[in-house]
């Protein structure tokens, strides 16, 4: 367990600097931490192929391949069809190759008509050889709603994937992790599905380049305290701090643990604060049934069932298809729904 | 019985190129020769002998309970045989489960292909070291696949370099069905886009478990390749001379980096779709007595018989070899030694999970106290 915390832009005034300024410690963007991770890892290693859609000369509908076309070629940076499941199809062969893609899903939407390379190609090579062909394909996603799109542009599909065996699934929540996380994904010998929350895109942080950072697979405790444990990941993490915040006003402390890996799932911490709060509230946007909140919730019931004080809570999206942009604010888990689950089970 | 067919689609053998008659006279073609000699002609009959006698052998032990199922090529010997000699080593091979004459053909024992229908693995064998990947089963997802294999091939390099011991390409095996398949369509756009040492071999044996080719396509699948932006060609499937010679111009101009070609070997499927299958309810006796007369094999021992480029003690060699490997394919298909759940685990993940570890912990745990139940 680590209780490394993202130092937030208002209070770097001291040590920041101008972004895309060189040296160890940069303000940026998460968006920019991608785009500085990817860089790094391509520089590292000249296996390390980007292919999407619109990834090239534009940089990404998001930008977070920005100019990578330019300094590494066409060849390493491929713009490719508009055929999601050409671009994960293609990621197979190259990866066969000994080559290492990384694939960029242009919105969580779309990465449906990729589901079968997914699930039924990429999470099954290693296995199918026995162990011995490994397929190191990591599949970038934005996700979450939040940002006022259209159908198929705001949807949270994480489950899917953590459900499927063979694949790995993290998501980032703040610049630092982004920056680190997106490097040891494609280091990965095992396919990683890369959930980037696509909301805090443009949210900044100091980012340390140099250091040592967390595994993948570990999950952190962004914020400690005492009253009730908040169990979240990706964009939902900044909403749980948000509401430990304004808890802490009132004089309850929360702790907020970030997820930050999906599969496997990394509950160690999790159990240890729960068994302190006796309180468990698990937050995501996506639908609440059979969501990543119910395997959570079932594990911590099994692992600290006497420490519990009341049944671990889920705020999470409803049974219904993200719904228009207008809308949205009424689905999404905000500060005041997660604080609501809060009263309710320190109520129980 | 109506079949449903509503006729051959347009265009039929006769568009195909055709180098052997199913009498066994060699014909010319304004577009390929065969570039092979009579010993190579000798090594198309043995292997495709040898291939439908496994065939038959694995049909047998399924039906003896041996085997859980068996996907029969039955029929399609020349079009798989031709199109494998015409492969090279540095070359791979992306097949689907019918495809044991090019798994057979790059030199996976046969034996492996038991152990997958029996249930022993997942179909495993040595990919990189023989050139060729494990079947696919999801009906088209190798059409993505090869052509990113070959942008690798390209990217590494291995393609128009000039040098035939170091150009390679890949040949991607699909069949008629697939060519309704997203990924087989996606991959020929790829391929296309990205000009990649990709031969699309579509063996055409007119059935997709019980749906004819009427219902995957109104043209002759050929003819789709210029949509694509490729040539296309149709071969006749029985023919290994034919294909021999199509697969290898094919394989010259994606290897010298001129793109992909698709082929369409017209062949058919002379047994079920597999065991599990009963095309007698689906197909009529007459189309399949049509297509014994065109039969792959007989054609090219005519071939050899009338010139006299094989004698009997080849021919009865052949058919020793072919049993003797049939009985000793039968006999280490029935000692194969079966698998355990828990060797499983380690197939999963480069690095096992926690969880994974305490659920193998768990399981093991659980099998060990019926042991010591007993």
């Amino acid at each position: 367990m680590s209780t490394t915390s993202v130092r937030p832009t208002s209070r770097s005034a001291s040590r920041g600097r101008d972004e895309g300024a060189p040296g160890p410690v940069r303000s940026m963007t998460m968006a920019k931490a991608l785009n500085a991770g990817l860089r790094k890892a391509m520089e590292d290693d000249p296996t390390v192929l980007l292919a999407g859609e619109d990834i090239g000369k534009l940089g990404g509908v998001f930008r977070v391949t920005e100019g990578l076309q330019k300094d590494f070629g066409e060849s390493r940076v491929i713009d490719t069809p508009l055929a999601e499941s050409g671009i994960v199809g293609t990621a197979v062969g190259l990866a066969l190759r000994g080559y290492r893609p990384v694939c960029e899903i242009q919105f969580d939407g779309f990465v449906f008509p990729a589901f079968d390379q997914i699930v039924t190609q990429v999470a099954r090579m290693r296995w199918r050889t026995k162990g011995a062909v490994p397929m190191p394909v990591v599949i970038r996603i934005p996700f979450g709603g939040g940002i006022g799109a259209v159908e198929h542009h705001s949807e949270s599909p994480e489950a899917y994937f953590a459900h499927t065996v063979g694949l790995k699934v993290v998501t980032c929540s703040n610049p630092v992790d982004a920056y680190w996380m997106i490097q040891q994904a494609i280091a990965s010998d095992d396919p990683v599905i890369f959930f980037e929350p696509k909301r805090r895109y443009y949210e900044k942080a100091e980012v340390d380049t140099t250091t040592e950072p967390l595994g993948l697979h570990s999950s952190r405790v962004a914020r400690p305290g005492r009253d009730a444990t908040l169990i979240a990941y990706g964009p939902m993490v900044k909403t749980c701090l948000e509401a430990a915040s304004a808890a802490a006003d009132e004089g309850r402390e929360l702790e907020v643990v970030d997820l930050r890996t999906l599969s496997p799932l990394d509950l160690g911490p999790v159990y240890e604060s729960v068994r302190r709060t006796g309180h468990a509230v698990v937050v995501h946007e996506a639908p609440v049934s059979v969501g990543l909140g119910a395997e959570v919730a079932a594990r911590i019931t099994e692992n600290c069932f006497y420490s519990l004080e009341a049944p671990v809570l889920r705020v999470a999206g409803a049974d219904v298809p993200y719904p228009p942009s207008k809308a949205e604010e009424d689905y999404l888990p905000d500060l005041d729904s997660v604080l609501d689950a809060v009263d309710r089970s320190l109520a129980y | 019985m109506d079949d449903g067919r509503n006729g051959v689609p347009e265009g039929g053998l006769e568009d195909a190129v055709q180098l052997l008659t199913p009498t066994g006279e060699r014909v010319d073609h304004p577009d390929y020769a065969f570039a092979g000699d009579d010993a190579l002609v000798r090594d198309f009959y043995a292997d495709m002998v040898r291939v439908r006698r496994v065939d038959a052998e694995a049909i047998a032990l399924q039906r003896q309970g041996e085997l859980g199922l068996w996907p029969s090529l039955l029929g399609q010997e020349a079009a798989q045989i031709g199109a494998v000699h015409a492969m090279r080593g540095q070359d791979y091979a992306f097949p689907t489960y019918r495809e044991h004459g090019v798994t057979i053909g790059r030199g996976v024992d046969p034996l492996r292909l038991l152990a997958m229908f029996r249930g022993i693995d997942p179909g495993t064998w040595d990919i990189a070291g023989l050139g060729v990947h494990l079947y696919s089963i999801i009906i088209g997802t190798q059409g993505l696949q090869a052509t990113g294999y070959g942008m690798g091939l390209e990217r590494d390099g291995l393609v128009g370099s000039g040098d035939p011991e170091r150009d390679a390409a890949v040949v991607c095996f699909f069949g008629d069905g697939a060519t309704s398949q997203g990924d087989i369509n996606e991959g020929l756009v790829f391929a296309s886009s990205f000009n990649a040492p990709v031969v699309f071999f579509c063996q055409n044996n007119q059935w997709a478990i019980s749906e004819p080719i009427e219902r995957q396509s109104r043209a002759p699948l050929y003819r789709r390749a210029s949509g694509f932006g490729m040539p296309g060609v149709r071969v006749d499937g029985n023919d290994a001379l034919a294909v021999h010679a199509v697969t290898t111009a094919a394989l010259d101009r994606a290897r010298s980096g001129n793109g992909p070609t698709f082929i369409e070997a017209y062949t058919y499927r002379m047994g079920a779709h597999t065991t599990s299958d009963d095309p007698t309810k689906y197909r009529l006796d007459h189309e399949l007595a049509q297509w014994r007369e065109r039969d792959p094999i007989s054609r090219v021992r005519a071939y050899l018989e009338a010139t006299g480029a094989a004698d009997e003690a080849f021919f009865a060699a052949v058919d020793e070899e072919s049993d003797a490997l049939a009985t000793r394919l039968r006999r280490d298909c029935l000692s194969l030694p079966e698998p355990t759940l828990a060797e499983t685990f380690d197939w999963v993940y480069a690095t096992k999970s926690p969880e994974l570890v305490e659920q193998l912990a768990r399981h093991e745990e659980y099998v060990a106290s019926f042991e010591e139940a007993r």
